[in-house]
């Protein structure tokens, strides 16, 4: 527990603004596009081994992901008839900008493979938007991370090092937990490795964050934050649990994925709200800054 | 070292892509020591803006109802009451009193109120987060080297709020877009000096070419020392500091923090290629751990 520190501020508000994204839209979106990452590549990795169910229900959720995340960006903006303008220009110190262009070509090519799934038209043209979906489909997992990471909320910024492990491991969890429901359990094994393997990269990375940037990391064990990031975490490790040993049972393969899922949303959920926390009080932003000051 | 996301940078208009010739960077230095609190800088910028009512609340913070910065406050005059053990010895000014007879001995003889009083506004810094950060190209340097918001392209993502590790912009309610002081962007390429500036009666807002007000910033803050006021200290003058040094600086009297402006602070994307590079890290692991689950995995 790090000590509570005297601080000065102004009448005790706060230095920084705290961000007016909206919820659930941009939580939503971030989960609904770590997911649809996950599940592209997922869906071409089983293609390309003998997995057509699995492979079949990765398309889907990454096409349904990316167009469910699109409409969740859209709605959070200030003017959402003005979204256009986010492609107007290409600026790499922007990460809402490269993610805006990540997010404009994997929608369009698992569109476009989804398209050709369900028409039977252009199967050719169909593979290779399958194909270049997957190969964007890690990035998709953690642009977000970048996105919350490049700002001067203490809580989010101080983690620009494990933020993007948190949520390519809470993307892999939630993109297993769709294959998992979706798909008979003799073709979901990867699945349940990726839950596990994925589970296993969040918790790491949560757990560093906790413990690794003093004063920023505490927002993330208290108040709502610190509820919303307990029951994330419950959720994902039962998850993961119950793929690891659902074996041939369908049931507690769904049990798994609904789990999975939950908890993925939910961290996204406690992320947000632990940046908005550590935005809200002065004391995140003066007391380190006033530490460093003081040590040079 | 070109320093494009961090450290100092000699000639940020130019670094912009304005070709030789442009106009110097123009800036505020901001004298507290002489701000008599009138709030005339709050009234001239809504004036000039049209900037909308920011609320009629009574905040109970001395005579500060303006709060803070933001979408509808681009000056905000801060009154900082401060309880102090006395220093010196009260000057007796030979005025005439009342009381209870026998002496005006108060129960605070042993101690001073002092005020503090500040015009905030805008850093315009060199290395501005909100502009890093805008994906629309909506945020953008002038000729001027200052950092405006252009509201026909603005679409209101709101990066740019989190991103300003001042507090200053923000999105209006009811509009959607981010607004911000523009250093009066318009009267600028009139040959006008804002219109906060131009109505401040005691100069403590003064507008001109950064450099020439870096050079007067620092001989009023030796000035000041030198007559003892040793709490006296330039805020953001520095482009050795975090964010390169703002366009508009400050003599304060007191720690940044008093004031509501942060002790030390650092422009986000400084840290920029190490977030890109953990991330990078963090999705090739997630790429080998999907082609090992399925590669390694039995059916």
């Amino acid at each position: 527990m790090v000590p509570e520190a005297k601080f000065g501020s102004y009448y005790g508000r706060p230095v920084l603004k705290p961000p007016t994204w909206k919820t659930p839209d941009v939580p939503v979106y971030m989960f609904l596009g770590g997911m649809a990452g996950a599940a592209a590549s997922m869906g071409v990795l089983a293609e390309l081994t003998g997995r057509p169910a699995l492979a079949r229900v990765g398309r889907f959720a990454a096409a349904g992901g990316a167009a469910g995340g699109t409409v969740f960006l859209i709605h959070d903006l200030g003017r959402p008839a003005r979204f256009l303008n986010m492609l107007r220009t290409f600026k790499p110190t922007s990460p809402l900008s490269v993610g805006s262009w990540i997010l404009a070509g994997f929608g369009t090519l698992t569109g476009a493979a989804a398209a050709t799934e369900v028409t039977g038209w252009l199967t050719g043209a169909g593979r290779l938007a399958r194909y270049g979906a997957a190969v964007l489909g890690p990035a998709m997992m953690t642009y977000t991370a970048v996105l919350f990471a490049d700002t001067a909320v203490p809580a989010w910024h101080e983690a620009h090092r494990q933020l993007p492990f948190t949520f390519a491991g809470s993307a892999l969890g939630s993109g297993a937990g769709v294959g998992l429901i979706a798909t008979p359990p003799s073709q979901a094994g990867p699945a349940r490795v990726m839950a596990v393997a994925g589970t296993a990269m969040e918790l790491v990375a949560e757990r560093r964050m906790e413990t690794r940037l003093g004063l920023a990391g505490e927002p993330y064990q208290r108040g709502r934050a610190g509820r919303l990031m307990r029951a994330g975490r419950a959720l994902t490790a039962a998850g993961a649990l119950a793929a690891a040993v659902s074996g041939r049972s369908r049931a507690v393969s769904v049990a798994a994925g609904l789990g999975l899922l939950a908890g993925s949303l939910v961290t996204r959920w406690g992320v947000f709200e632990a940046g908005r926390q550590s935005a809200t009080d002065p004391r995140y932003t003066v007391v380190p800054q006033r530490e460093r000051h003081a040590a040079r | 070292m070109s320093n494009h996301l961090s450290g100092p940078v000699e000639d940020v208009t130019g670094q912009s892509g304005y070709p030789a010739g442009h106009p110097p960077r123009m800036g505020f230095f901001t004298d507290t020591s002489v701000c008599i609190g009138c709030k005339a800088c709050e009234v001239a910028c809504k004036e000039w803006n049209l900037v909308p009512e920011s609320g009629m609340d009574l905040l109970g913070s001395s005579y500060d109802n303006t709060g803070a910065l933001g979408a509808d406050t681009w000056r905000h005059v801060a009154f900082v009451e401060q309880v102090r053990p006395r220093e010196s010895a009260p000057v007796d000014l030979g005025m005439p009193a009342v009381g209870r007879p026998g002496g005006q001995e108060a129960a605070d003889a042993d101690r001073d109120v002092t005020w503090l009083m500040a015009s905030d506004v805008c850093k315009h810094c060199t290395h501005a987060a909100c502009l890093d950060v805008c994906p629309t190209g909506s945020l953008f340097r002038t000729e001027f080297g200052t950092v405006v918001v252009q509201e026909d392209i603005c679409n209101g993502c709101g990066y740019c709020v989190p991103a300003c590790p001042y507090g200053v912009i923000d999105i209006r309610a009811g509009d959607g877009r981010a607004w911000k002081c523009t250093l009066c962007y318009d009267r600028l390429r009139g040959g006008l000096e804002p219109a906060c500036a131009k109505a401040c009666p005691t100069d403590s807002i003064q507008f001109g070419p950064w450099d020439e007000l870096r050079g007067r910033a620092q001989q009023r803050v030796d000035h000041l020392r030198a007559s003892g006021v040793p709490r006296a200290r330039l805020y953001g003058a520095d482009p050795d500091d975090g964010v390169g040094g703002d366009g508009a600086f400050f003599l304060l009297l007191d720690e940044p923090e008093v004031y509501g402006l942060p002790p030390d602070p650092v422009v986000t994307t400084r840290d920029l290629p190490a977030m890109w590079r953990a991330a990078g890290v963090a999705a090739a692991t997630a790429a080998a751990v999907m082609v090992a689950a399925f590669l390694g995995g039995r059916r």
